[in-house]
């Protein structure tokens, strides 16, 4: 599903944040992505969602070689991968059902159908009873619950997470991991960056580790 | 197709709605548009108003017949007669060589000095008003040779100096709205424009988030043009209510002035065609300045 091979991003300036990165993610797999501050995570991931551009190497995701998309194909392209932000990424002008809505919204898909996938979606992550509720008007934890509702509403076969739970409690940041889990259980490709050993540990699933943008540690495609 | 035009009407009303959120700042740029196509549609109208004066003007293109002494009085009438057949001639009149003796009499103050001639030295003469569509330079000019063939005639006259000034001075003004218009239409592209890059901007983190969801730049672009769009429509009519105002302020003067003058002349507006070229041309170049302006910050706005 996801498919590195030798692939480096240098900034502009010159620093390489992800070095000769290779690593394959099969179909329903569901892996973590680890390393310390600056190790290039994000960067892996942004370079999946073409949010930036390999410098060399290729990358293939969801059967597309993303070097060979254009401008254009890109938004259909990212209709099939949900990301999920450390820092949410809601409009705050909106309601949470508003949010969750976007992208069937930029999709055309018919009204009806929005409000229908809508409210699963945000039963899947507890918060139906918040849909009319304003972000600012929610705690750290059901707001990133509503990015994660936005991310997986119109089922993409690939799911990213960027620190899902990095100012999350205990008991919040397992019930999201488990969220992970169990989409994860129905089929969908998941990746997600953290630091939380603990979920790592918790969850028993395979581990990719960055060091100083170079992969050092990769357990392999079974479950440790 | 139908949800095509679904969604093309939601986002109609959504933009519609966006106005409505911040009416002091629509209302200004609507007014701004207002004024800038206010302005060369109001010296259009003017302009075609002063066509009509000078066509309707009663004697703009009066030619005088100085007859051959010794015509008569009937031979005159029957010139006249003659001429009022000519499909060109509106209306013929005579004036004898006594009335005009008298006239020129009552004009002058000479008439002592008349009273020492032993005979009239005027002739008669005939003075011929062209029909309303023939009063131009050209047309007039036609009719003034053919008049000058006549046999009975000495002298044929027609002051076309002041027609070809007033025809020259109305096209050049004509070529002078053109320009204006232009000038101040390019001022709406712009004005819309920079209305429409501080939206954008305003809305940079929204963009983001749709692009990174998979929002295309024809669905993002489509709210900003719309909204271009409206705000052209209303500057368009904007325009035509002050043009409309302002004409109908002028009515009441205008046509006390031309009663005293005897003439036909009443102002009018705006006619149907002209009101949909204003409004065509303010939903336009609100949609171009918006379009422009959305193009070339859309690209720059991209998800980090
Ligand atoms: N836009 C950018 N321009 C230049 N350098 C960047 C840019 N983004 C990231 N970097 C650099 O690339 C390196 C990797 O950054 P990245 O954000 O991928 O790390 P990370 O593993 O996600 O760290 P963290 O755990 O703190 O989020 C860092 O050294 C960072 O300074
Ligand atoms: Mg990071």
């Amino acid at each position: 599903m996801i498919s590195f091979s030798n692939v480096t991003k240098r900034y502009p300036g010159g620093h390489e944040a992800v070095k000769n990165i290779n690593f394959d993610l099969a179909r329903e797999e569901m892996a973590f992505l680890t390393g310390h501050s600056g190790a290039g995570k994000s960067t892996l991931l942004k370079l999946i969602t073409l949010i930036e551009r390999p410098t060399r190497g290729q990358a293939i995701v969801n059967n597309k070689n993303l070097a060979r998309l254009t401008r254009r194909q890109i938004p259909y392209f990212r209709r099939d991968v949900g990301i999920v932000f450390q820092d949410y990424k809601l409009l705050y002008d909106r309601t949470a059902f508003d949010n969750v809505a976007l992208p069937l919204v930029v999709a055309g898909v018919p009204h009806r159908e929005i409000a229908r996938r809508v409210r699963a979606a945000l039963d899947k992550v507890g918060l139906l009873h918040k849909e009319r509720a304003y972000p600012i008007t929610l705690s750290g934890g059901e707001q990133q619950r509503i990015g994660i509702a936005r991310a997986v509403v119109n089922k993409p076969p690939v799911l990213l997470a960027d620190e899902p739970t990095g100012n999350l409690d205990e008991a919040l940041s397992d019930e999201i991991m488990d969220l992970f889990h169990a989409f994860n259980q129905v089929g969908v490709t998941v990746l997600i960056a953290t630091h939380d050993q603990r979920q790592v540990r918790r969850l028993q699933k395979r581990v990719l580790e960055l060091r100083q943008g170079e992969m050092v540690y990769d357990s392999g495609t079974k479950d440790i | 197709m139908k949800t095509y035009l679904l969604r093309h009407l939601q986002v109609f009303f959504y933009s519609l709605g966006q106005l409505a959120r911040t009416p002091f700042a629509s209302l200004m740029t609507i007014a701004v548009i207002g004024i800038a196509l206010a302005l060369p549609s109001g010296l259009y109208v003017l302009i075609d108003n002063i066509q009509g004066v000078s066509a309707g003007w009663d004697g703009s293109g009066k030619i005088s017949l100085f007859l051959k002494q010794g015509t008569g009085d009937k031979g005159a009438q029957r010139l006249a007669k003659k001429i009022r057949g000519m499909a060109t001639v509106a209306a013929v009149d005579y004036m004898s060589p006594d009335q005009a003796l008298a006239e020129f009499r009552r004009l002058s103050g000479f008439g002592d000095a008349l009273d020492a001639l032993s005979e009239n030295p005027l002739p008669a003469v005939l003075i011929v008003r062209p029909t309303a569509n023939a009063d131009n330079p050209t047309n007039l000019e036609q009719l003034l040779n053919e008049l000058r063939q006549l046999d009975q005639v000495d002298l044929a006259q027609l002051d076309l100096a002041w027609v070809k000034r007033l025809y020259a001075l109305l096209q050049l003004a004509r070529r002078g709205i053109w320009i204006l218009a232009l000038l101040l239409g390019l001022a709406v592209v712009l004005i819309m424009g920079n209305t429409i890059r501080l939206a954008v901007l305003n809305r940079r983190d929204e963009i983001e988030v749709i692009k990174l969801v998979g929002g295309t730049n024809a669905f993002i672009r489509r709210p900003f043009l719309y909204t271009g769009l409206l705000q052209g429509l209303a500057g368009g009519l904007a325009a035509w209510g002050l043009v409309s105002t302002v004409l109908a302020l002028l009515t009441q003067p205008i046509n006390e002035l031309a009663s005293l003058y005897a003439s036909r002349f009443s102002v009018h507006a705006l006619d149907a065609r002209a009101t949909a070229v204003l409004l065509g041309a303010g939903a336009v170049l609100g949609w171009l300045g918006s379009r422009i302006a959305v193009s070339r910050h859309l690209h720059d706005i991209e998800p980090k």
